[in-house]
C-alpha cells in the first residue's frame, strides 16, 4: 500500500489484516486438505508410473527376473533394428493416415448434410452417433461376421453385383484397410457431433452477408464462411482423431491378434505383447516412451497451430 | 433460388444421409438377425434378415451357458459404479480447492492435471501392473478399479464448472458459519449436477467399453467385464457358433445402447464435452 493513500484506508487495512491473514491461512489449509487425496493419487497413478516407465526403458528389466541393470539407450537402439517394432510403427501410422482424415471428412460431411436438412435431424444424429455409444469389442465381432469370406454380408452383396469378394480380415493385403473401415465407422458420429457444435456457433448473418456479396452457390458460401470459421474445430477434431487412431487396440486384439503375417500389428498391441505376455518390461517401456512421444507431437502441433492462428487474428 | 432447382440437391442430400444411416445401422441389424437364426440359416448364403425358424431362445441360452455372461454384466456394473463414485468423491474437493480457494499448490496441481490429460492408461500400465502384482491384488475388483481412482479429466472439468459459480454464494455460506467442506457439500455440489452428470456418462461409457486394462489384470472368467467376457467367449468357441456369439454380443451391447437411446442429449453432451476439453 503506498504512502500517498489516505490514512483512513490504511488504518482500516491494518485493523483487518490480522483476521484477514488468519482467514487466508485457514483458506490455504482447507485447500491443502481438500486436494490432498487427489494429490496423493496423482503421485501414485501419474507421476511415479511415468518416471518408472522412463527408468525401466533404460534397463533390461524382465518381470520375474531380479537384478535389472542400467543399459542406457540400448533398448531404443534395439528398437531401430527390430523388424517387428518397425512394422508395428509403420502399420500404426498407415492406419492413422487412413482413419483420421476419413473420419474427419465424413464427420464434417455428415454434420453439413444434417445441418442443412430440416427433416429427420434428430434421427440421423442418433443413428450416426449409435456406434460411438456401443461396445467396440462387440461391434468388432459383428463386423467380423459381416466381413466373413463365405457367409458375410459384404461379400454376398458384392456377389450380387458380380464382384468377387475377398477374405477381408484374413488376408494381409486387406486386413489393415478392413480394420480402418471399422475404425472410421466407429468414430464418424463422434466427429459429426463436434462439427455440429462448431456449425451452430457460426452466426447466421454471415451467410446472409456472403449471399449479398455474391456468394451464390452453397459451395462458395462453404468456402468463404463455413470452412474458415470451422478451422479451429477442424484442427481439434483432426488431432483427437489422430490420437484415437494411434491408440487402436481393441479391434486388433479381438479380430486379428496382429495377423496375418504381422500385417495388422500395431503399436499398442506390440507393447501389450512385449510387456504383458513376454514380460520384457524394459523393452516394452522403451516402446511406451515412443508411443507417448507420438501422442505428444500430435498435441504439440495442435498447440502451435492454434497459437499462430490467434496471432494472425 | 427456386424450390424446384433445390429439389435434386435435396434428394441427393437425403439419399446420402440415408446411405450413411444404413451403413451405421447395418451391423446392428445383422447382429440381431443372426442372434435369432439357427446356424443352418446363418451358414446358408443369402441376404435374408428375417429368420425362417426362430432360434433366439437356443442362441441366448447357449450364450449364457458358455461363459458366466450374467456375472460379467454384473462385474461391469460394479466396476463402473465403483470407479465413478471414487472418481467423483476424489475430484470434487480437489477441483473446488483449485477453483475457489487460494493455496500454494493450485498452480502445480494444474500442471499435473494437464500432464495427466496427455498420458493415457496405456502409458502407465506397466508400472501399475507391476505394483498390483507385487501387492498380490491382480485378478480382482481392486485391480480393475484402482488405476482409475483419479480422473484428472474430472478435476479439469469440475474446476472449469466451479469457476463459474458466483463467489457471493460461497461467501454467504461461509458467513453462515459453514466450513469449506460444508460449503462444498451443501452449496457447490447441489449446483454441480450438470457437470457431474456429463462426467458420469463419459466415465461409464469409457470404462464399460475398456478392454485394455481388464485384459491385463484379469485372468479368471468370473472377474471379467463385458468386453473381456466377449473375448473369453470367442476363445471358448471351438467352431463358429455365430448365433450364440451374436446373442452374447447383443446382450453386452444392449445396456449402453438402451441408455443412449433413452438419454441421447445427455449422452452426446457427456461424451463430446469431454472430447472438447481432452
Amino acid at each position: 500500500m503506498s504512502e500517498s493513500l489516505a490514512s483512513p484506508s490504511s488504518t482500516l487495512s491494518r485493523r483487518l489484516s490480522a483476521p484477514a491473514r488468519r482467514q487466508a491461512r485457514s483458506e490455504a489449509l482447507s485447500g491443502w486438505i481438500l486436494a490432498s487425496p487427489a494429490m496423493a493419487l496423482m503421485a501414485m497413478l501419474i507421476l511415479a508410473p511415468m518416471l518408472a516407465v522412463v527408468w525401466f526403458s533404460l534397463t533390461d528389466y524382465q518381470l520375474g527376473y531380479p537384478g535389472a541393470i542400467f543399459i542406457g539407450l540400448e533398448n531404443y537402439r534395439a528398437l531401430l533394428d527390430d523388424p517387428l517394432f518397425l512394422t508395428s510403427l509403420g502399420n500404426t501410422l498407415l492406419y492413422t493416415a487412413i482413419v483420421a482424415p476419413l473420419s474427419v471428412a465424413l464427420g464434417l460431411g455428415a454434420a453439413l448434410l444434417i445441418e442443412s436438412e430440416t427433416r429427420g435431424r434428430a434421427f440421423f444424429r442418433t443413428v450416426y452417433f449409435l456406434p460411438v455409444a456401443s461396445l467396440l469389442v462387440a461391434m468388432a465381432t459383428v463386423w467380423q461376421y459381416l466381413m466373413h469370406p463365405q457367409i458375410g454380408m459384404i461379400n454376398q452383396m458384392l456377389a450380387l453385383v458380380g464382384l468377387e469378394g475377398r477374405n477381408w480380415l484374413g488376408s494381409s493385403d486387406t486386413v489393415l484397410w478392413s480394420l480402418a473401415a471399422i475404425g472410421v465407422w466407429q468414430s464418424v458420429g463422434f466427429n459429426m457431433v463436434l462439427f455440429l457444435a462448431g456449425l451452430t456457433a457460426i452466426p447466421r448473418e454471415l451467410y446472409a452477408a456472403a449471399r449479398i456479396d455474391g456468394a451464390a452457390s452453397a459451395w462458395q458460401r462453404f468456402r468463404l464462411v463455413t470452412w474458415p470459421l470451422l478451422g479451429p474445430t477442424t484442427l481439434f477434431v483432426l488431432v483427437i482423431s489422430v490420437i484415437n487412431a494411434v491408440k487402436v487396440f481393441e479391434t486388433v486384439k479381438t479380430l486379428t491378434e496382429g495377423g496375418p503375417n504381422k500385417a495388422s500389428e500395431v503399436l499398442l498391441y506390440t507393447i501389450y505383447q512385449e510387456g504383458f505376455s513376454y514380460l520384457q518390461v524394459g523393452y516394452a517401456s522403451a516402446m511406451t516412451v515412443v508411443f507417448l512421444a507420438i501422442l505428444m507431437v500430435a498435441m504439440l502441433i495442435q498447440y502451435l497451430v492454434i497459437n499462430r492462428r490467434t496471432h494472425y487474428q | 433460388m427456386s424450390p424446384i432447382r433445390l429439389d435434386p440437391w435435396r434428394a441427393l442430400r437425403l439419399a446420402l444421409l440415408l446411405l450413411g444411416a444404413a451403413v451405421c445401422l447395418a451391423p446392428y441389424l445383422w447382429m440381431l438377425s443372426a442372434a435369432m437364426k439357427p446356424s443352418s440359416e446363418i451358414f446358408s448364403a443369402g441376404l435374408t434378415l428375417w429368420p425362417e425358424r426362430w432360434a433366439a431362445a437356443e442362441n441366448f441360452s447357449r450364450a449364457f451357458e458358455r461363459v458366466p455372461l450374467a456375472r460379467m454384466l454384473l462385474n461391469g456394473a460394479i466396476v463402473c459404479a465403483l470407479i465413478l463414485v471414487i472418481q467423483v468423491v476424489i475430484a470434487l474437493p480437489c477441483a473446488y480447492a483449485m477453483a475457489k480457494l487460494r493455496f500454494g499448490a493450485a498452480g502445480p496441481l494444474m500442471a499435473v492435471v494437464i500432464l495427466g490429460l496427455l498420458v493415457p492408461i496405456h502409458a502407465t500400465a506397466l508400472p501399475i501392473y507391476i505394483a498390483l502384482d507385487a501387492l498380490g491384488l491382480l485378478d480382482g475388483y481392486t485391480a480393475l478399479v484402482a488405476p482409475f481412482a483419479l480422473s484428472v479429466f474430472a478435476i479439469f472439468m469440475f474446476r472449469q464448472f466451479f469457476r463459474g459459480l458466483p463467489d457471493d454464494l460461497l461467501a454467504a455460506a461461509r458467513l453462515d458459519g459453514m466450513s469449506e467442506l460444508g460449503v462444498l457439500l451443501r452449496v457447490v455440489v447441489p449446483n454441480a449436477w450438470p457437470a457431474i452428470t456429463a462426467f458420469s456418462i463419459f466415465s461409464v461409457v469409457a470404462h464399460w467399453n475398456d478392454l485394455f486394462w481388464p485384459l491385463i489384470v484379469v485372468t479368471s472368467p468370473e472377474m471379467a467385464t463385458p468386453p473381456l467376457g466377449l473375448l473369453f467367449f470367442r476363445a471358448a468357441e471351438a467352431g463358429d457358433d455365430y448365433g450364440a456369439l451374436m446373442a452374447a454380443t447383443t446382450v453386452v451391447t444392449l445396456p449402453l445402447v438402451v441408455a443412449f437411446l433413452l438419454a441421447q442429449k445427455r449422452f452426446i453432451e457427456g461424451i463430446t464435452m469431454t472430447g472438447l476439453k481432452g
